[in-house]
């Protein structure tokens, strides 16, 4: 168990590089508590794969360190750290029985056989694999295998972190709520500190305590599932958690007001810098509301999902969702609308005006 | 839901079923007609029943030839195949010396089977043949046209710098289908480069290995061209393997009906010999 600090952690796949593109990893800075459930969330690209395997010792940063309770463990390999890690498709080996498969890390470890044999047998348990601890693993399902996978991380008890590199994509929809609620249980019980990494804002807003959502080799946002909806910090983090996301659209900045549409709107905040290339106001679609005054805007689908409904409208400046309950009253050509003071910010340049 | 029954797909299959039939049914049909009859030219042929089919099994020549073939086999398998993995264990994964190692690897596979006897058969001359000339001036008795052990020895080296990249090919297709998350996990786990291969490496290797050790089991059983142009069976019997020996029945003698039962009995010793392969080595598969 441990406490883990990432200091100004860059790294690039290439040997030379010329320009930020270059770098999957850039100046990431992460405190993480002992024993918290962390989520890096974002989409396929953004570095996050990358990050963990630079955490787990599989891959040297190019630049930067990592420490494990105040003790730098850059130069270490995986084993020497003590970690460990459940990829995204499950990782047996065919030929052992899942007992096998389940104390290999410890006789590698050179424990001993009585030591293996309960730590085996507890983690059986826990994972609900003890009916099947003598049979092949080769022959088990794939949300077995990913169990075994899972148990071969669990076993040990001296891990400082067990991380999950997208555990659960190929497992069947209905078994993923099973084995998510389990290892929220599991870090519950073993309270380690765990690192998952996922694409999927439900995953990592259902596991984790903190979600780091990571854009282009940048952190964009660390926060809890709530601050990361109500407050986004940046327009990425807007546009990927929620669904639909946040309503972005171009802005003007007028004696620290928003201009919006030819309106002034304001959010509490005064802007003082205003040199930016570009300046946007975020919305989220829950926070539009109709009224009788306020944006003049046309009503172009209505889409009903059941609970909500999704409404396009558009302005000149483009289109805003807005999201009502399903039972709610459309208006059905045109309409105004306003924004709630609270929910709505101004980004310069992507990020956050406060 | 119900599936439109339409037996005038059987068609599509009237081609080949003719292909099939002009160049493997009719001629197996053939021998087995020579199998069990006595002729003598002329078309003129005498019921045998099944004499010549008592005559080959009871007979110590084809005893003999079959054993010298068991041997060879199992030794181009023994060396092949620890060999084959080897090398594809010490190929590049990337960068410039993959296409350099699979084209020099292919070389050998590419020459015709006769030009490779022909090409041994000249280097290992004892008197101007690189390998032979060098074998005799480091001390070596070395003449593989008059020594049976060196005959042996050198159609064994023959076939191993035939065939090994057969191998290397298959095990190294199979090494590259391997997911780096085994390496991780492994290397996570804390297990040895001996697990690794033990418990990752052959295991996924299974099915590629499976095939490699049929086609090589099948190649080197029905070995040919390579021995008759390098050896010619010789000295003496020494490499009379199976097939040269049934050419030598059939064309030599012109034993017809000797040469056609051995022949059905060739063919189904290696029917039954990659079957029993087969079955051994995909014991497990039927319960993944």
């Amino acid at each position: 168990m441990a406490k883990i600090t990432l200091k100004d952690l860059s790294h690039s796949y290439l040997t030379k590089q010329s320009n930020d593109a270059d770098w999957a990893l850039r100046g990431v800075d992460i405190d993480w508590k002992d024993g918290g459930a962390y989520a890096l969330l974002g989409p396929s690209g953004c570095g996050k794969t990358t990050l963990l395997n630079i955490i787990s010792g599989l891959l040297k940063p190019t630049k930067g360190e990592i420490l494990f309770d105040d003790k730098d463990v850059t130069a270490l390999n995986p084993v020497e750290r003590d970690i460990a890690q459940i990829f995204q498709f499950p990782v047996i080996y065919d030929t052992m029985t899942v007992y096998d498969n389940l104390a290999f890390p410890l006789k590698n470890r050179g424990l001993s056989k009585t030591e293996i044999d309960s730590k085996v047998k507890e983690i059986g348990e826990m994972l609900e694999l003890t009916s099947t601890l003598n049979n092949k693993a080769a022959g088990l399902t794939a949300d077995g295998k990913q169990k075994i996978s899972l148990g071969r991380g669990l076993v040990r008890s001296d891990v400082n972190v067990i991380m999950f590199d997208e555990p659960l994509t190929v497992i069947d929809p209905h078994l993923k709520w099973v084995l998510r609620s389990k290892l929220k249980e599991l870090h519950q019980k073993i309270s380690r500190t765990m690192i998952y990494v996922t694409h999927d804002q439900i995953e990592a807003l259902t596991f984790a305590d903190q979600v780091v959502v990571m854009h282009d080799g940048q952190i964009v946002q660390t926060g809890t599932p709530v601050e990361l909806f109500e407050k986004p910090k940046h327009t990425f983090v807007g546009h990927f958690i929620g669904s639909p996301g946040m309503n972005i659209l171009p802005c003007e900045i007028e004696n620290g007001q928003i201009n919006f549409e030819g309106k002034i709107l304001s959010n509490n905040t005064s802007i003082k810098k205003t040199n930016f290339s570009k300046t946007q106001i975020g919305i989220r679609p829950e926070f539009v509301n109709f009224s009788n005054e306020g944006i003049e805007v046309k009503i172009k689908r209505v889409s009903n999902t059941g609970r909500h409904k999704v409404i396009d409208t558009e302005c000149s400046s483009g289109i805003i969702k807005i999201l009502t309950n399903a039972s709610a009253e459309i208006p059905s050509d045109s309409a105004h609308i306003t924004f709630e003071k609270k929910y709505t910010y101004v980004y310069g340049d992507d990020w956050i005006i406060e | 839901m119900n599936k439109t029954l339409n037996q005038k797909a059987w068609y599509f299959v009237i081609p080949v079923f003719a292909l099939v039939a002009f160049n493997a049914v009719v001629p197996l049909m053939t021998v087995v007609n020579y199998s069990f009859q006595e002729t003598f030219g002329s078309n003129v042929f005498q019921w045998e029943g099944t004499r010549w089919f008592k005559e080959i099994l009871h007979s110590e020549r084809f005893h003999a030839s079959l054993g010298r073939q068991f041997i060879f086999t199992f030794i181009i398998l023994l060396i092949q195949l620890p060999l084959g993995i080897a090398i594809a264990l010490t190929m590049p994964k990337k960068g410039w010396g993959v296409p350099v190692c699979l084209i020099l690897m292919s070389m050998p596979l590419l020459i015709p089977w006769n030009v490779v006897g022909a090409m041994w058969n000249i280097f290992a001359l004892p008197d101007i043949g690189f390998l032979g000339n060098s074998l005799n001036s480091l001390g070596f008795d070395y003449n593989f046209t008059q020594q049976s052990g060196d005959a042996w020895f050198t159609t064994i080296l023959m076939d191993v710098w035939h065939w090994t990249s057969l191998v290397v090919l298959l095990s190294y297709a199979g090494l590259n289908s391997i997911q780096p998350a085994y390496y991780q996990a492994a290397e996570i786990d804390g297990a040895s480069r001996w697990d690794v291969f033990r418990y990752i490496e052959l295991p996924k290797m299974k099915k590629v290995l499976t095939l490699a050790i049929l086609l090589r089991f099948m190649d080197s059983f029905m070995i040919y061209t390579e021995p008759f142009v390098l050896t010619g069976g010789g000295p003496g019997n020494a490499t009379n393997f199976l097939s040269l020996d049934l050419v030598k029945m059939a064309l030599g003698q012109f034993d017809l009906g000797p040469a056609a039962a051995m022949s059905l009995i060739y063919f189904l010793i290696v029917l039954l010999m990659c079957w029993v392969f087969y079955s051994l080595m995909m014991k497990d598969e039927g319960r993944t």
